[in-house]
């Protein structure tokens, strides 16, 4: 792989980020993430009696709309909102609010790559911004793509969402074929 | 079901866990055993507060148990449906997938003028389970459907170029079914397992191109008697599949891990990893999309040596069912 990708960046090196809390004013909690020219929209509406049908009552519920930046809602918009969802779940104190629905909605206004890194941000900063009750404060994100000359000849795109105090995974999406242990290399590389 | 009716009745009474337990696993006998002891034991953790002698009941019972993937049999049939060019019924345990490719020609896009496409499709129909009604997609469908195109595109098992007929005018569109018969929990895995297994099958048509310059099947009965046309490939060919990708999923609970779960125990454990390896041993997904548990680095390790073992299984029982197919 060359020393510069085209935007003059370096392999290991992230594209400028900015984040923006309260950018709504109608929904409890909203921010605004953008990560280069990804740029993605998250508003937080605090919780309302009644769960879903099969959900727990005995928790909180959360939901998760994506909305696209144009189109109609398909089959990615459903796994990014299972990922984010699963992903907020973990995220959230769930005992605290039993038997409500918050519901977190996820407008992508640019797309330039790095979708899904690029919104658990925002989500999180809304939950913040609104005030629900969260385990960990900040989640740390990545989104990184390797490619390597070797005899594995192997492109792996490799996102993971991991907690710093416990050093766990919480979500990991990764996307093409690449060795097992060039994942625990990244992922030691990226927990750095 | 049988223990679930147990539960509630026992519901109040404040037994000691163990008793519970040892109570459950004399009433209720199925092939489960011992799994079931286990299941039974999360139930009552969540449902009481635990005494110490359950949590290394559970320990010791799980030390025998957690690192084997469901033993129930896995079974591969190819060639399940007749009209469909390549097609497989495949079950893990009680999940059963069918899936069936079926082949049609089109144009090719501009950019990729001697690729073919694959346009991959996961239903679940309300006879798969009592929580899939009728009009209402299941939530899972759109998202297995995106994880299995995701995988089987990247994952090189199919070189597009093979689904090419003539550059730039004509190239195959397979449309790759799957229809899942009993969603009993580990639905990913059935699924790809079923997918590469009809892929493995897949016969490619001999068709030619007639005089309005597009392409006709040629069947069987006139193959002998006449030929005017030529044809664009010579015999039905068999997809030269590269490696193929199987999958794992683990269901992570604190610091167990239970192999391939059940729909049951999905219903209660709510964090999953699903590994994907392919025939080399690469790692083409590691997918854990949250819950609440963490997944240590131990634990994706664990899971990653459940799945070479699991990948080792299905490449022999696939190759045995496709060999059994041919000598018919």
């Amino acid at each position: 792989m060359e020393e510069k990708r085209e935007d003059g960046r370096s392999a290991t090196q992230l594209r400028p980020l900015s984040c923006t809390r309260s950018v709504l004013n109608r929904a409890h909690g909203s921010a605004s993430f953008s990560q280069g020219e990804t740029k993605i929209l998250a508003a937080v509406y605090e919780p309302k009696a009644g769960t879903k049908k099969n959900e727990n009552p005995e928790k909180a519920c959360i939901e998760v709309i994506w909305k696209p930046k144009s189109g109609q809602i398909g089959k990615a918009e459903k796994e990014y909102e299972m990922i984010l969802k699963r992903t907020l779940q973990n995220i959230c104190i769930l005992n605290v609010h039993p038997n409500t629905t918050t519901t977190i909605i996820i407008q992508v206004v640019n797309d330039d790559g790095s979708l899904l890194p690029c919104a658990i941000n925002p989500a999180c900063s809304a939950l913040v911004d609104a005030g629900i009750p969260l385990k960990y404060l900040a989640v740390l994100c990545i989104g990184s793509q390797q490619a390597r000359r070797t005899e594995y000849e192997g492109t792996g795109l490799f996102m993971e969402v991991g907690e710093k105090i416990k050093n766990g995974v919480i979500t990991s999406v990764t996307h093409g074929v690449m060795t097992v242990s060039g994942t625990r290399t990244r992922r030691n590389q990226a927990a750095v | 079901m049988a223990q679930m009716i147990c539960l509630q009745r026992w519901k109040w009474m404040h037994l000691d866990a163990f008793s519970h337990y040892a109570f459950m696993s004399a009433t209720c006998s199925n092939q489960y055993g011992l799994m079931d002891g286990l299941l039974e034991e999360l139930e009552i953790q969540q449902l009481h507060s635990v005494s110490q002698s359950t949590i290394y009941l559970l320990r010791t019972w799980s030390l025998s148990l957690y690192t084997i993937p469901r033993q129930i049999k896995c079974f591969i049939i190819v060639g399940a449906v007749a009209s469909a060019n390549g097609s497989a019924l495949a079950k893990i345990g009680c999940t059963t997938m069918l899936a069936a490719v079926k082949l049609e020609v089109m144009t090719p896009k501009l950019e990729s003028p001697d690729e073919g496409c694959i346009a991959i499709d996961f239903h679940m129909p309300p006879i798969c389970s009592p929580l899939v009604r009728p009009g209402r997609p299941a939530e899972a469908a759109p998202v297995i459907t995106k994880q299995l195109t995701d995988i089987i595109l990247s994952s090189g098992m199919i070189d597009l170029k093979e689904l090419s007929l003539v550059s730039g005018k004509a190239a195959w569109l397979a449309y790759l079914d799957i229809y899942c018969l009993d969603a009993d929990g580990s639905l990913f895995d059935a699924a790809l397992l079923s997918a590469v297994a009809a892929f493995s099958h897949l016969q490619i048509p001999v068709v030619s191109l007639n005089d309005n310059g597009r392409i006709v099947l040629i069947s069987e009965e006139n193959s002998g008697a006449m030929w005017e046309k030529e044809p664009v490939n010579k015999e039905k060919r068999k997809l030269k599949l590269d490696t193929l990708p199987f999958s794992l999923t683990c269901a992570l609970h604190k610091n167990y891990i239970l192999a391939d779960p059940s729909a049951e125990e999905e219903s209660i454990m709510e964090t999953y990893l699903t590994v994907v390896l392919d025939s080399s041993l690469q790692l083409v997904s590691l997918n854990k999309p949250g819950g609440p548990g963490l997944a240590q680095t131990s634990a994706i390790q664990d899971c990653v040596a459940l799945t070479i073992k699991r990948v080792k299984e299905l490449q022999k029982m696939l190759n045995e069912a496709i060999s059994d197919m041919e000598v018919d």
